[in-house]
């Protein structure tokens, strides 16, 4: 047996994994035994099927030009034209796999024809449309990861993620990938313990790992000493998270008895059904953009989607964000491909370049404030031009509504401060009825270092002073203005961050779901020094 | 243009699109082309062939390419509007840049 090897890298979610390594090259398809063609034309139906629904989930995940690519593949897997050859021949006695590997090989051919080098690359997009259905058409017969593996390569792709039963436990330990990508919000999201930067990891297949994602490192071939050790801090870590558990019930309130409304951030309604509403002071930040994932919405459709959380809240107040699309999360007919896209056309700039798009949302958004406590919040405001075009347009369409006979209300409208901008000189915006600090992307433009780029994450940091200093700036303005700031980045759900959050006199948060208890623990064990 | 009142529809338009009808031009294509009840095709010759502008697989296997001349053609009750918004859509260049339309 080789000698134990330690490996530290950075935390992209915390928690404790034991389990075998499970190199990521290995989970290639395997070789899956063929049935009657009635039954293989049924897994190919069902290998598709679930295949889109992966891209689906991935696509509405995904930020940047990726994002189109699968929203492509998604169209071309929809499409009747590629499926109907296979099922001829699945029907003259061909497996499925085969059947579409041939049926795929037609139309890589075509491609691969082509004089246009643009359409000649297209090439590698069907072949990954190809190995995907294949991939999960193995996956109906053998289980490529066993349950409670831990994950070990150089980066790992959502779809990867999504593909493994993570109840039953596991991890992930990468060479590279990064804390801020999209598999480690799905990874935190889902509690799975996972590590990135471990340079020089090996991908030694069967051989035991110990992620230990608190403190940032992995043991592979552990010593029987640092097993102990491990499982150790491990039962620990499990007490902590039920004490967390225990204090999300509670009101968030620290030791010196400062009372902190922690709410939570909505990506999607359907992550609702697993909160406790009790456990939350209502929705800091509801995100609209999954409205956006299959085209744009109709106003019916955007209704409803607002008035499930507007119900869910029982009357706790709702923040919905109108759509935050741009250039890295493409829309079809609505966003704009740039060059340079956190600079660009995103967020309420595009939504107000392209009123006739953003007017059904605010119809939505008028008719739900007549149901709840609903407020709206605008992202990417820099100057206080685009607040008041933005509510100019919330008082145009209220009087549509109004001569329509529908039911509506007027919304409180506030902004996102997340361009630097606004967080340095808030008196221009002091307009709106209230603050929410974007931590993430005022992270991002302050310190010029996107969260998404593991090259420069580490300059991507909450608690520089200069952010800090911003945060607090937009804090105090508030107070003296009687302006309700809250913050609803990842930085508020971070125990690590929280003590200098909460330092700026911040007494408002919102948070994920699944950081919210570990964030109210956090806040239960500060002492702020309230009345001295 | 030149369109029948009741069923049919025609139009021609200029592909300007840096790398014509490539990926996502061809999404946006097909996507909005099912909103219509219509039958619609489309063509790189006016003799054809015709290929149905709601498969992503046809569209894209036609490898339109820039500065190429696509002809449309929709049968149906709502044809003519079917037409039109597809013609709308490549001389706003898919969303992404300019383009030009031919008169016709």
């Amino acid at each position: 047996m080789p000698s134990p090897l330690r490996l530290t890298g950075t935390i992209a979610s915390r928690g404790f994994a034991e389990g075998p390594l499970q190199p990521l090259a290995a989970t290639t398809p395997l070789i899956r035994t063929s049935g009657s063609p009635t039954l293989e034309a049924q897994a190919l139906r069902d290998a598709k099927t679930r295949a889109i629904a992966e891209l689906k989930e991935l696509a509405a995940a995904t930020q940047g030009p990726g994002a189109d690519m699968l929203e492509f593949q998604v169209a071309m897997l929809d499409d009747d034209a590629l499926t109907e050859s296979t099922f001829e021949r699945i029907a003259s006695g061909t497996s499925a796999g085969a059947a579409w590997t041939d049926t795929l090989g037609e139309q890589i051919e075509i491609y691969e024809a082509a004089e246009d080098e643009y359409f000649r690359a297209r090439s590698a997009d069907i072949i990954d449309i190809r190995d995907r259905v294949l991939r999960v058409l193995s996956q109906a017969n053998d289980l490529a990861i066993p349950p409670g593996a831990i994950l070990a390569g150089d980066d790992l792709t959502p779809s990867q993620f999504l593909a493994v039963d993570w109840a039953r436990g596991g991890g992930i330990a990468l060479r590279r990938g990064s804390a801020a990508s999209h598999v480690a919000m799905l990874a935190r999201a889902r509690g799975v313990p996972m590590l990135v930067g471990l340079e020089g990891l090996p991908l030694a297949e069967g051989e035991t790992a110990l992620i230990d994602a608190e403190e940032g490192s992995v043991t592979i071939g552990p010593t029987d000493e640092a097993r102990t050790h491990f499982r150790r801090r491990a039962a620990a870590g499990a007490g902590q998270k039920r004490r967390a558990e225990a204090a999300a019930l509670a009101p968030g309130r620290t030791l010196d008895g400062t009372d902190i409304a922690v709410a939570i951030n909505v990506a999607d309604p359907g992550e609702l059904s697993d909160v406790d509403v009790r456990t939350c002071d209502g929705v800091g930040l509801m995100r609209t953009e999954f409205l956006y994932g299959g085209g744009l919405p109709d106003e019916e459709t955007q209704l409803a989607a607002f008035r499930r959380v507007v119900r869910w809240a029982e009357g706790r107040p709702v923040v919905i964000r109108t759509v935050d699309a741009g250039g890295d999360k493409p829309v079809a007919g609505f966003t704009i491909e740039e060059t340079n896209p956190f600079l660009g056309l995103r967020g309420v700039r595009l939504a107000l370049a392209k009123p006739e798009i953003f007017r059904v949302q605010i119809r939505a958004l008028l008719r739900v404030a007549a149901e709840g406590r609903v407020s709206v919040m605008f992202p990417m405001i820099s100057v206080p031009a685009e607040y008041e075009a933005a509510k100019t347009l919330f008082l145009e369409e209220a009087q549509v509504l109004a001569a329509r006979g529908v039911n509506f209300a007027m919304p409180r409208l506030g902004i996102m401060v997340e361009v630097p901008a606004v967080a340095i000189f808030p008196e221009l915006l002091s307009g709106a009825a209230f603050f929410s600090i974007g931590s993430n992307d005022l992270t991002q433009y302050v310190l010029a270092a996107s969260r998404d780029n593991g090259a420069v994450a580490s300059l991507n940091e909450v608690r520089h002073p200069a952010v800090l200093g911003l945060i607090s700036n937009v804090v105090r303005f508030g107070q003296r203005h009687n302006l309700p700031v809250s913050l609803c980045g990842d930085a508020g759900g971070d125990p690590a961050s929280l003590p200098d959050l909460l330092a700026t006199g911040l007494r408002s948060i919102s948070v994920a779901p699944a950081q919210l208890p570990l964030a109210k623990l956090a806040i239960s064990q500060l002492n702020l020094g309230a009345g001295s | 243009m030149s369109t029948h009142p009741a069923q049919v529809a025609e139009a021609r338009v200029l592909i300007n699109h840096e790398v014509g009808l490539h990926a996502r031009p061809s999404v946006k294509l097909t996507k909005l082309a099912k909103g219509f009840g219509a039958r619609v095709l489309l063509a790189l010759d006016e003799e054809g062939p015709w290929i149905d502008a709601k498969s992503i697989v046809k569209v894209m296997a036609t490898k339109a390419p820039k500065g190429a001349v696509l002809f449309l053609r929709a049968e149906g009750s709502d044809a003519r509007d079917a037409v039109e918004a597809l013609v709308a859509l490549v001389e706003r260049d898919f969303d992404e840049g300019e383009a030009y339309a031919v008169p016709s």
